[in-house]
């Protein structure tokens, strides 16, 4: 499968998606840490994630799928979220709680 | 030129009024991340241009002012694109 069409598969796929650097027990940089905090604080502690470390066709395939050349990376139910600085803005003004709640049923 | 200096140059077709630049690769040599040599630089810019942009909008104007540099000076880039009336 092309890599775009992997990407699209697992954003689509699942109602929250990060794409960071390590894993969400062991994030290998800050800005991917921040983000699975920021994830925390709201409340979504089950996401699917994908370590692009790992996966150099995924590093790159991801910046070009978002158009977005920074890891990490956040979708909601397919869409882009944006990076770690715009989750944090967005946790701050109370939006990514309310985006992150319409998108995870409440249990 | 050093690459804070070919960033404000670039970053000039947003006119900006505001551009502070903080190089914060020191704090992250060693990492993983960081071999490929790129700098981690904070950006705090403003500017006319971001008015009624979200701020997914507003990073992708100084994405795209910064342009090549994102791929190859930059490693990470971390932004705050203001407005005069937020600044």
């Amino acid at each position: 499968m092309d890599i775009k069409d992997r990407i699209h598969q697992q954003v689509t796929g699942h109602r929250v998606a990060l794409y960071m650097k390590g894993t969400p027990r062991f994030p290998q940089c800050g800005f991917s840490a921040t983000a699975v905090q920021i994830l925390k604080h709201c409340g979504v502690t089950d996401f699917f994630s994908a370590n692009v470390l790992e996966d150099a066709d995924l590093r790159q395939g991801v910046k070009e799928y978002a158009n977005w050349p920074t890891i990490p990376q956040l979708y909601i139910n397919g869409e882009f979220v944006g990076g770690c600085d715009i989750m944090k803005e967005m946790y701050h003004s109370g939006e990514l709680k309310k985006l992150l709640e319409a998108a995870v049923p409440a249990g | 030129m050093n690459v804070a200096d070919a960033m404000r140059e670039r970053l000039a077709s947003l006119a900006p009024l505001a551009v502070d630049i903080i190089d914060d690769s020191a704090r992250h040599a060693g990492h993983a991340g960081a071999r490929s040599g790129g700098g981690h630089y904070h950006l705090r810019i403003v500017s006319e241009r971001f008015a009624g942009r979200a701020p997914l909008a507003r990073h992708r104007l100084v994405h795209e002012a910064l342009g090549e540099m994102m791929h190859h000076e930059i490693h990470a880039l971390s932004i705050q694109a203001l407005t005069p009336e937020e600044a």
